[in-house]
């Protein structure tokens, strides 16, 4: 009875009623980051009453996160976000299953996870990232509620559902490494994904539901300065898919780093670069609030928008290491430093997140 | 004929204009594409789909009669 006064106003719906609530309790669904979009997302979905709950991210919660994911509060920083999400999720609807995998998405262990559920929900923030989801949706038979900002602006869409188009279809091959800003880069209202973040959430909840037009084979432009939307529709193109279910067998070994070009990026673990400090000059390109500190490696500290104006003041020639926090920023100071004649520069696998789980170790180590 | 074309995200950025009027003749998709660059030479770096009326189209897409173009870029940021 209990629960049935919690969704009491969705099940007075005539659409929905009962067998509707019932469905979303049978429901599985699995979000691909607890970010900006991934927190309004995972929020309606809990609130809904969406029966097992899925949350991969292995980034932590920083300050300048919280204008925007406001799953988390002051309290959450430094926290990895899939279980500070859960553990949110759990006070907002403790009646249902919320699995935290606190971990990054991966071609090892994508298509294993993705199984587990019904729809896929890309909150991601990176190219990588969001053909790996959209492949692995096709590889697993998933329907891909897909959404994506930038600035001012928001797409939504729903791929590989009822032979609908994939994200393939739209944009087949990825745009060239670095030339399109991340919401780190040049920043983000943080009203934007809470609109797009509903909008994922309300089509997961329509799948479900059997509800309305389901945003397949459309791709729809919101603009909240003009308040304005348009949809576009997308045709199915096959040869894509085909291209896609073709690589089914290799895809643990697929690199999309590599496809989406930046392979040329000489990566290193956070292992290594402690062997190699005392010989190389360190950058962290993050913003100076962000969260943990790696002063063991005693980093200069130069945010990524002002690196361009900085690079008078290092020795081109020396080896230089890179970090951020998690290992995407950094990738574009690499790219920065060669185009600027730099000889010898990578960055560090997974950044901050990283080099904070293995610090301690090493700490405990030298201390013996 | 009368085109409308749009621009989204950084292609504004690139161009500087959301929206332009063009009065060009009957032409495919990538000359559409060439000439607008020509204008823009910002645009000559971007990664963009091009639709005509609201539908995607592939750069071999004739156009001739009056429409509106969107030149809509993908996003990654979440």
């Amino acid at each position: 009875m209990k629960s049935n006064n919690r969704y009491n106003r969705q099940i007075i719906l005539p659409e929905i009623g009962e067998s509707g609530q019932q469905k979303l309790n049978a429901s599985k669904v699995l979000v691909i980051g607890a970010g900006g979009l991934g927190c309004p997302i995972l929020q309606y979905l809990a609130a809904a009453g969406i029966g097992t709950i899925g949350i991969i991210d292995f980034d932590l919660v920083d300050t300048s996160n919280l204008h925007r994911q406001i799953l988390y509060g002051d309290s959450g920083v430094g926290k990895n976000k899939a279980l500070a999400a859960k553990s949110r999720l759990e006070d907002l609807n403790p009646t249902i299953n919320i699995n935290a995998y606190p971990e990054k998405l991966t071609t090892k262990n994508a298509i294993s996870l993705f199984s587990q559920y019904d729809i896929i929900v890309d909150g991601s923030d990176n190219f990588s990232t969001r053909y790996l989801v959209n492949d692995a949706c096709v590889i697993a038979g998933k329907p891909l509620v897909y959404g994506a900002i930038f600035k001012y602006e928001g797409q939504v869409s729903v791929f590989n559902y009822e032979n609908g188009p994939t994200y393939r279809c739209l944009f087949p091959e990825p745009p060239k490494a670095g030339s399109i800003p991340s919401c780190a880069e040049i920043g983000v209202l943080g009203v934007l994904p809470g609109i797009i973040g509903s909008m994922q959430a309300n089509e997961v909840l329509k799948i479900i539901l059997n509800l309305g037009d389901v945003l397949k084979g459309k791709l729809l432009m919101y603009d909240s300065l003009t308040t304005q939307s348009s949809t576009f529709s997308i045709g199915r193109v096959a040869s894509e898919i085909s291209k896609v279910l073709a690589t089914a067998k290799d895809f643990e070994t697929m690199d999309y780093d590599l496809f989406c070009g930046i392979q040329n990026i000489k990566e290193i673990s956070p292992e290594t670069a402690f062997q190699i400090l005392n010989k190389v000059q360190c950058i962290d390109v993050r913003e100076a609030h962000e969260q943990p500190k790696i002063d063991t490696l005693n980093p200069i500290c130069i945010p990524l928008h002002t690196i361009k104006e900085q690079l008078h003041s290092f020795d081109k020639t020396q080896e230089t290491i890179v970090f951020c926090q998690s290992g995407i920023r950094s990738k574009k100071a690499v790219e920065i430093l060669i185009e600027n004649g730099f000889e010898n520069v990578s960055h560090i696998k997974g950044g901050a997140v990283a080099l904070n789980e293995i610090i301690p170790d090493l700490i405990g180590h030298k201390n013996l | 004929m009368q085109l409308t074309i749009k621009y989204f995200g950084m292609l504004v950025e690139a161009t500087s204009i959301s929206e332009e009027q063009l009065q060009i003749d009957s032409c495919s998709v990538s000359e559409l594409v060439e000439k607008l660059i020509h204008q823009h030479p910002k645009l000559n770096k971007k990664d963009f789909k091009v639709a005509i009326d609201q539908q995607l189209v592939d750069r071999s897409h004739v156009i001739n009669t009056n429409a509106e173009i969107a030149l809509l870029p993908p996003f990654a940021g979440g």
